[in-house]
This record gives structure tokens, C-alpha cells and sequence, in this order.
């Protein structure tokens, strides 16, 4: 069998991708912390951890905890700030043969649109995508995320600032998510990434508390697919720019279903978690499945869903 | 790295402990004292995360035919959904490894006596430690503390390595009846301030008691600790423990996967809970 006889490339937002498969921010380090169990240059493309201007210790611990077919956390956008990056993990990026998407996040507008521009700067970034959707953290985060007229502006200002695809990566923690991404895709975003964590809790019955030190955490993994499907399929009919989903992707049956549902590419998360190797073999296997269907562009795949 | 193991063995050596031995690839053998597996237990979504478990024991066994096999061996507790359905696992049965993991324990110098420290299930990365430090000659000996005798685990083991143990269990049915660190204290005393060198696994409020001695005592201390993971390589940053210079104005997060699982005591922070 020759892996010629099928078509993995993928364009989204200007970038040409070998393939559909990126790995989720917040669940892949900086790309380096993988490198011993996946062949980064198997992949379509990976995003970094959520980054912002200055560095961030997070939130207190518990932070983690599983959940049936899940797992709740409040990392709290840990994260060692733009100059850090730049200094430590671009040298390792710049080695790498495959597109970093950078996610980014800032405490005001002002400070995403300051990343954005020195986002823009760095020739190793091939593209920006805006985390407006952190569920656990105040300042930034979640509330750009919830409201249209806000996300907008900030989406306006980081536009504004770079000339590199911008995704921005949306929260389901909404009543309209189709208003979110519209907004999103007005404002000049170039791809709308989905969904990002479902806020949820657990709590110890006997120590009546609740598990983690931040009372609420962002929900991932298998649990949320059905969710994400659907608003993935929602977005992806009512906008132009190509919609990127992710939520609970374990395997390829879940990845081409996203596609299916519209999805012009998909985002592992916390898979890599349970099996580092998570998003290479979903590439992998994405290919034996278009072998096996006798499909020769996956690109026939991307909202071939019949309804 | 990754790989499937096969279940070689797996019995319950004391109410609710359990020993498992399972084999590995030929790199494993270069698996070091305090080093941990993050095991996959069962294929399918629930439990969905990994499990970390201490390395016990490294070996290997060569064959007539000159082929070398490695195993290692781990000790667990079943506490909850993961370690439940890994007790019901057999030998043929196979399970997902991923590892050896993390920063394991340094030895320092080979003449200063080396205290290992272990409470119930803590004792699990203490052997491989005790075998190597009788390796290099250092005079080593071994505080075990549970509640009761069936908490202190492969004591014999220990014992045949040369390991002089001590052992306290609250109820009294093993050793000294109260809490290990009273034997430990005794001991240092009778050191009357000659170098020695501390190492400790077990629950945190032993770990906390270990540390302080340690700090009393001006005596260099490694605590291997135990934390909720969701990755085991550094990624997910769900592990961290706050370290030394941690307060609300200047958080100071070590991440205990890949940091650890084995640190300085005095480099984390011991007055607040984590």
C-alpha cells in the first residue's frame, strides 16, 4: 500500500497543512515535552500552550481531576510568558518541519492585541490562535469569550496586529455559539477553533468539598464529543472561514466524524495525555480508513455529512 | 517510552497491597530508584487517565539460549477504580506502560548512612533505592511506618539486601507503637550529628514530620511524593506542588512528574497544605 494513493493536505486559513491533524493547546507543552513519542513531522500542525505576555504560575492545586470518560482542570494558563518563549522554546520550534500555531491570551484587549504584535514578529510563528476561552481565569479568558460585542473587539485588535492566520478558539459555554463565531469571523478572524473545555465540577462527598482548588474546572476528553460535534456542525454551515474542531478526539473514527460534521481540520487534546502518540496514530489510522473506503482526498470528507 | 507489558504475576501480598511484575523492553533495565510508570488500565474510556505507580523492582533473566528479558515490579494499594480493576488483572493479561518516568532519587556520598523513610505504600520506590545505595557499600537502614503490621510491605526483602529496618505502627502490631519518625529521631540521636542523608515516601503528614527533621537537623532530605497526573511528562502541568518561595504574591510551582517525583525537601513548601 502507498500512502500516495490518498490525499491527507489540507488548506486552512493560507496554510498549507500535510494533513488535518493538530495537536489542542494545553495538552502538547510547547511541542519539545512529545518529541520522544510523536513524529512532529506526521503532523498537520501543533499549537502551544496558551501564552501570554508576562509568565504565569496558575492556579492552586488540586488542578486535575477524572471524571467518568473525562477529566476536569484548572491549570490556570500556566505558562512562562512571550519572552521566556521566545528565548527557550523557539530554538527547538525553529528545528521542527511543521507548523507551531502559538495560542495566545492576554489580561486586557490591549495586552492581545501587544501579543499578537509580537507574535507577528516571530518568522517561526506560522499562525496565531486567540484563546478568548479559558474557563479558569478571570481576567482574560472566558469573559472575552461569552460575549459577541466584546469578543469582537478584541478579535478587531489583534487582527489589527498581525498579518499571520489568526484562529480564535471558542468557548461552548455560551447560549449562541453560532452569534460567537459569527462575531468572530466579522471581526477578521481567519479560522474559528472549537470547542474549547464545558465548565464543570466534581466534589468529595465525605470531605464535602469540592476536588479542585479552584471549585470549577474545564471539562475534556470522550464525555464532550457529542457536544462539540454539534457545535462544530452549527458553526461550520453558518460561517465561510473553515472551523477547526476539537473535543474529545481519541481516535480517527472521532476525528473524521468532526470532519464530517464540517470540521476542515481537528485538534487532539487530552488523548495525547493517555497515549502521548495520540495524534500521530490518528494520522495514521485517518490514512488506513481513506485506504479502506477506497477515498482518495480527505478533503471529500469536510461537511460531506448527510442530513 | 511507551510499550505493552505482559502481567507476569499479580497477587495481593497484604490486605489491599498488591504486587505486580510485568515484563518490559531491554531499555527499561536503565529505569533508576524513584522513577515512576504511568499505567493504562484497560483500553477503554473509564478510567480514562493513566495511573502512576513507583518502580519497586528492575530485573532481568537471561535464558539458556543467551536472550535477556526484563521485568520490573511495582507495589499498589487499591484505592479506587483504576487500582481496582488492575488487582482483578492476571498473568497473560496486558497492559499499556508508559515509562520509566520522572527525576528519581540521588544517591550523594557512598560512606554517610543512608535513612530510608517509608509509610504503607511509600515503601514502593524505596527498594530499588535501598538496593543500590548496598550496591555502592553505604551503610543504609529503613523506617517503616503504617497503622498496622499489614501496612509495612516486603520488610524481608529489605532485610536480605543487609538493610537494618526499624518499624512503628500505630496500633502496635509491629515495631514501636506510635509513628515512625520517633525511631528515626532516636536514631539521629544516637548519630550525635555524624553526616547522614534522608529519604522518604509515604502519606504527607510523614512526609511533613521527615521534612522538618531533616530541617532541624540541617540534613539533606529526598522526598518522593505522590500527585494526581494526568501526562506524567511534563505537559498538562496538573501535578505541580507548590515549592519553596510559594505564597499568594509569588507562586512558586514545581511540577511533580516531570520535576520529581523526587525533590529536595527543602526546596518545596511544607507549612501550607498543597
Amino acid at each position: 500500500m502507498s500512502e500516495k494513493t490518498v490525499n491527507m493536505n489540507v488548506r486552512v486559513a493560507g496554510l498549507d497543512l500535510r494533513n488535518p491533524v493538530m495537536t489542542a493547546s494545553g495538552t502538547f507543552g510547547y511541542g519539545e515535552e512529545f518529541s520522544e513519542y510523536v513524529d512532529l513531522t506526521r503532523l498537520g500542525a501543533y499549537i502551544t500552550k496558551g501564552l501570554c505576555l508576562h509568565p504565569r504560575t496558575g492556579n492552586p492545586t488540586p488542578r486535575i481531576v477524572e471524571t467518568p470518560g473525562g477529566m476536569l482542570n484548572a491549570i490556570g494558563l500556566q505558562n512562562v510568558g512571550i519572552d521566556a518563549f521566545i528565548e527557550k522554546k523557539l530554538p527547538f520550534i525553529r528545528s521542527v518541519d511543521t507548523p507551531c500555531i502559538v495560542n495566545f491570551f492576554g489580561e486586557t484587549p490591549e495586552e492581545y492585541a501587544e501579543m499578537a504584535a509580537r507574535l507577528d514578529a516571530l518568522p517561526e510563528v506560522a499562525a496565531l490562535e486567540m484563546n478568548i476561552s479559558c474557563p479558569n481565569v478571570r481576567q482574560g479568558g472566558i469573559i472575552f469569550g461569552t460575549d459577541p460585542d466584546c469578543a469582537g473587539s478584541i478579535v478587531k485588535a489583534c487582527r489589527a496586529a498581525t498579518k499571520k492566520p489568526l484562529f480564535v478558539k471558542l468557548s461552548p459555554n455560551v447560549t449562541d455559539i453560532v452569534a460567537m463565531a459569527k462575531a468572530c469571523e466579522d471581526a477578521g478572524a481567519d479560522a474559528l477553533s472549537l470547542i474549547n473545555t464545558l465548565i464543570g465540577m466534581a466534589i468529595d462527598l465525605n470531605k464535602r468539598k469540592p476536588i479542585l482548588a479552584n471549585v470549577t474546572g474545564g471539562l475534556s476528553g470522550p464525555a464532550v464529543k457529542p457536544v462539540a460535534l454539534r457545535m462544530v456542525w452549527l458553526v461550520a454551515k453558518s460561517v465561510k472561514v473553515p472551523v477547526i474542531g476539537i473535543g474529545g478526539i481519541m481516535n480517527a473514527t472521532d476525528a473524521l466524524e468532526f470532519l464530517l460534521a464540517g470540521a476542515s481540520a481537528i485538534q487532539v487534546g487530552t488523548a495525547s495525555f493517555i497515549n502521548p502518540g495520540a495524534a500521530q496514530k490518528i494520522v495514521e489510522d485517518m490514512e488506513a480508513w481513506m485506504l479502506a473506503q477506497g477515498e482518495t482526498d480527505i478533503r471529500n470528507l469536510i461537511g460531506a455529512l448527510k442530513v | 517510552m511507551e510499550f505493552n507489558s505482559t502481567i507476569l504475576s499479580n497477587v495481593e501480598m497484604s490486605p489491599n497491597y498488591w504486587r505486580i511484575r510485568l515484563t518490559a523492553p531491554a531499555a527499561f533495565a536503565a529505569a533508576t530508584p524513584g522513577q515512576f510508570v504511568m499505567v493504562r488500565v484497560g483500553g477503554s474510556i473509564d478510567p480514562l487517565l493513566r495511573r502512576p505507580f513507583a518502580v519497586y523492582d528492575v530485573g532481568s533473566t537471561t535464558k539458556a539460549d543467551g536472550t535477556t528479558t526484563v521485568h520490573f515490579e511495582m507495589l499498589y494499594k487499591v484505592v479506587g477504580k483504576g487500582t481496582t480493576l488492575l488487582s482483578r488483572l492476571h498473568g497473560g493479561d496486558s497492559v499499556d506502560i508508559l515509562g520509566p518516568l520522572g527525576q528519581g532519587f540521588v544517591f550523594g556520598d557512598d560512606d554517610e548512612e543512608k535513612l530510608l523513610v517509608g509509610g504503607g505504600i511509600g515503601l514502593a520506590p524505596l527498594y530499588l533505592l535501598a538496593r543500590e545505595l548496598v550496591k555502592r557499600n553505604s551503610p543504609v537502614r529503613l523506617f517503616a511506618g503504617g497503622r498496622s503490621r499489614n501496612d509495612l510491605l516486603c520488610l524481608d526483602e529489605f532485610e536480605r539486601l543487609g538493610v537494618d529496618c526499624h518499624t512503628a505502627t500505630e496500633d502496635g502490631s509491629h515495631g514501636a507503637t506510635g509513628f515512625v519518625t520517633v525511631a528515626l529521631n532516636q536514631h539521629l540521636d544516637a548519630l550525635a550529628g555524624k553526616k547522614a542523608t534522608l529519604y522518604a515516601c509515604g502519606p504527607d503528614p510523614m512526609l511533613r514530620a521527615v521534612a522538618k527533621i531533616a530541617a532541624d537537623r540541617a540534613l539533606p532530605c529526598q522526598v518522593s511524593l505522590e500527585a494526581a497526573m494526568a501526562c506524567g511528562v511534563g505537559a498538562c502541568l496538573g501535578c505541580v506542588t507548590p515549592g519553596k518561595n510559594h505564597s499568594a504574591h509569588t507562586p512558586d510551582y514545581r511540577c511533580v512528574c516531570a520535576e520529581g517525583p523526587v525533590f529536595e525537601s527543602s526546596e518545596l513548601k511544607w507549612g501550607a497544605s498543597a
